[in-house]
């Protein structure tokens, strides 16, 4: 009870201490600076610069506080020791190189950067073209975008169940070991099987991720033209040729856009792998093997020179990005 | 939009067809964990989820009653009772009195048992061995019986995993630390997606920048930081430290989503205000706020389903005592320490993910209008 008191107490603070802040701050200023008397013009236009700086101010302090200074504050730990505490030069980054562990994560994240984004883009893009053209559209892509709104930690339930083992002999309980059976193959244990056990932790990642790409695309999809689209046809387009030679082209740019967030996601990836396999049996990432540095090893040098890995990793993306919303401001 | 001139009608099921093999594909994996959160563990262990759709047959083993609760009846030693005793009810379909062949008999015919007894099973499942002379032994007669026994579900699970696991009290921990996270950034992102968007000052488009790349900074590099500044201020690992944190890491996607939004409201209405005489405070409150409404609600919903769904952040931030723990991190915690109990992690997945699957059918259309706007175009 008396957390819940906590939480509401701080929503009324937050939302009340925003509202009361931007308030007084902005009368201040009309105070300071009255939009009458003789120096109207001037006081107008000094009010004019200082306030969007009240508005932005909140904002700007949290994300200098919390996304700033810890980019600056993480570059500094990483070549400090374990402790912060000693200057230790590049070593936590040459420990990085020869580490089987780092080089496994490194491996591993490779492979998931181009299996993950490219499975979901397109299994979201098969998903957008179909199911624009079923009456039950709707309905399905309601269940194909329903893994979006799981967590990872669930997602992993859900999946380590469909990889369940039982010797042979008894009844599989886990979906993929009975199809196996099924089929005439050998049960597994699938999660401690090398290589396999990394594709299959990708799967959940695919699973829910395709919904998003989904939606995006279908969104795309509508917004072709339709002249293209009727051209081609009175041409003698098969459905295939439109679809490929004609639809997608068209909407490379969103595809491209779809990929890249993915990867994004993809970069992060944590939840998944620690829940399932703990990076055991060959299946660490560097986002698992920083929290693994962070909380089991306790060294802050080290989780924080994988972290700037991790940063180096998004930075093409992030600044890929930045042009692209610059040239979209005009 | 697709079904103008030319569209092959004979391509039609095969795109419904492939449709709904996406869609299994996409739920079977879902439903069958939902499927197991209701069954017990037994069912659990033996049989896949699948089967417990549709009546299920089974080969069970019974021991009829010791021969000293045998009765007298007319001259005939009878030993009477039911092969179910009371559990899990179904129906016989057949009997037999050796293991080699289990189901040798259709119920309701009389045997005679390898020891010179009489014996008749019934559908119900009860059964009545009778003897001219006093049954011998200590032990009773195996009986064989092949039954079919309807799906059969149970809630108990569910009771289960919320009182006795906790998963109660780590219900309330996400919800404590979800509606604050969600609800603050809201007024902070608006004030400041405003100005980024109406206001003219020099450094704007270096901020809005310095936003979207922002957007794709990962949370790694800002959890060892955070932790000790969060320890050095004396906030330590407590729900005011993770509020602030999924405060400050939903900003950029929360400014960036309004302010792509705010951009694209109508010049004028804006600009005759200020006509008016209306101030950029009032401006904002009583004119952009209002109809923001879309945009406000898209970032909700994604705020709310991030920090509810949240992991990471949770273990750096929180603590992992009982009044700490949320539920992803009690998850994790039973998937380490109950890995085989599949009727625990079952319900306990499915009370974490109710409510953010009631979210999402609720909101979808404010979820895909957020997605849509929020990718960097």
């Amino acid at each position: 009870m008396e957390q819940f008191f906590g939480a509401a107490t701080t929503i009324v603070i937050g939302v009340g201490g925003c509202l009361l802040y931007f308030f007084l701050t902005n009368l201040l200023l009309d105070r300071i600076f009255p939009a009458s008397g003789p120096d109207i013009s001037r006081n107008i236009n000094r009010a004019n610069a200082i306030r969007p700086w009240l508005f932005l101010f909140p904002a700007l302090v949290l994300l200098a506080l919390y996304l700033v200074y810890p980019l600056f504050w993480s570059v500094y730990l990483s070549v400090m020791d374990a402790n912060g505490r000693e200057f230790v030069g590049l070593y936590n980054y040459q420990w990085m190189v020869s580490d089987p562990k780092f080089l496994e994560s490194m491996r591993n994240n490779i492979l998931w950067l181009i299996v993950v984004p490219a499975f979901s883009t397109f299994f979201g893009l098969v998903a957008a073209a179909l199911t624009d053209r079923i009456r039950w559209g709707n309905f399905a892509k309601a269940m194909i975008f329903m893994p979006m709104a799981i967590s990872f930690v669930g997602a992993s339930v859900i999946w380590k169940f469909v990889y369940d083992f039982r010797p042979e002999g008894q009844n599989q309980i886990g979906l993929l070991n009975a199809i196996v059976e099924a089929f005439g193959g050998t049960p597994e244990t699938w999660l401690t099987h090398e290589i396999v056990n990394s594709f299959l932790l990708m799967v959940v990642l695919i699973w829910i991720q395709t919904g998003f790409a989904m939606v995006i695309l279908s969104a795309a999809l509508r917004g072709i033209p339709e002249e293209t689209v009727e051209a081609a046809i009175l041409d003698g387009a098969s459905p295939l040729q439109l679809f490929f030679k004609i639809k997608v082209p068209q909407i490379w740019g969103t595809i491209l856009v779809v990929w890249t967030t993915i990867t994004i996601t993809v970069l992060k990836v944590f939840d998944i792998v620690l829940a399932m396999t703990n990076g055991q049996w060959g299946t660490q990432v560097l986002g698992n093997y920083m929290y693994d540095w962070l909380v089991r090893g306790q060294d802050s040098g080290r989780a924080s020179a994988i972290a700037i890995v991790i940063m180096l990793l998004v930075l093409p993306i992030m600044i890929w990005n930045i042009r692209n919303a610059r040239r979209e401001m005009r | 939009m697709d079904n103008i001139v030319g569209q092959k009608s004979s391509l039609t099921w095969l795109v419904n067809l492939a449709a709904a093999a996406l869609v299994l594909l996409w739920t079977i994996p879902t439903f069958g964990l939902l499927v197991s959160s209701f069954r017990d563990r037994d069912q659990i262990l033996t049989s896949g989820w699948w089967q417990s759709l549709f009546p299920q047959e089974a080969s069970v083993q019974y021991r009829a009653g010791a021969p000293d609760t045998a009765v007298q009846e007319g001259g005939l030693y009878v030993i009477s009772g039911n092969v179910f005793d009371g559990v899990a009810a179904g129906e016989v379909s057949a009997f037999g009195i050796n293991s080699r062949d289990p189901a040798a008999y259709p119920v309701g015919e009389t045997v005679t048992t390898n020891d010179g007894y009489e014996l008749t099973v019934n559908g119900d499942g009860s059964y009545r061995l009778t003897s001219a002379t006093p049954f011998e032994g200590t032990r009773g007669e195996r009986i064989f019986v092949t039954s079919t026994q309807a799906p059969s579900f149970t809630t108990e699970n569910f009771v289960r995993v919320l009182n006795a696991e906790g998963l109660g009290r780590g219900f309330l921990n996400t919800l404590t630390v979800s509606i604050p996270a969600t609800v603050i950034p809201i007024l902070i992102a608006a004030f400041a997606a405003y100005a980024l968007a109406w206001m003219d000052f020099p450094g704007r488009a270096l901020l809005v920048a310095a936003v979207v790349g922002l957007l794709v900074v990962p949370l790694q590099l800002a959890l060892i930081p955070l932790l000790q500044l969060h320890l050095k201020a004396g906030i330590g690992k407590s729900y005011l430290g993770i509020w602030l944190a999924h405060t400050a890491f939903g900003l950029p996607l929360a400014i960036y989503l309004l302010r792509n939004y705010m951009a694209g409201l109508p010049r004028d209405i804006i600009e005759s205000a200020r006509v008016d005489g209306a101030t950029d405070f009032q401006i904002f409150l009583r004119i952009i706020l209002p109809l923001s409404f879309p945009a406000l609600a898209s970032f909700a919903i994604f705020q709310f389903l991030w920090t509810w769904n949240d992991l990471l952040v949770a273990l750096v931030f929180l603590g992992s005592t009982q009044d700490q723990l949320v539920m992803t991190g009690q998850l994790k915690e039973l998937m380490g320490s109950r890995g085989g109990d599949w009727e625990i992690l079952a319900a306990s997945a499915f009370i974490s993910i109710a409510v953010p699957l009631a979210v999402f059918f609720a909101m979808q259309k404010y979820l895909v209008r957020g997605l849509l706007a929020g990718s960097v175009k």
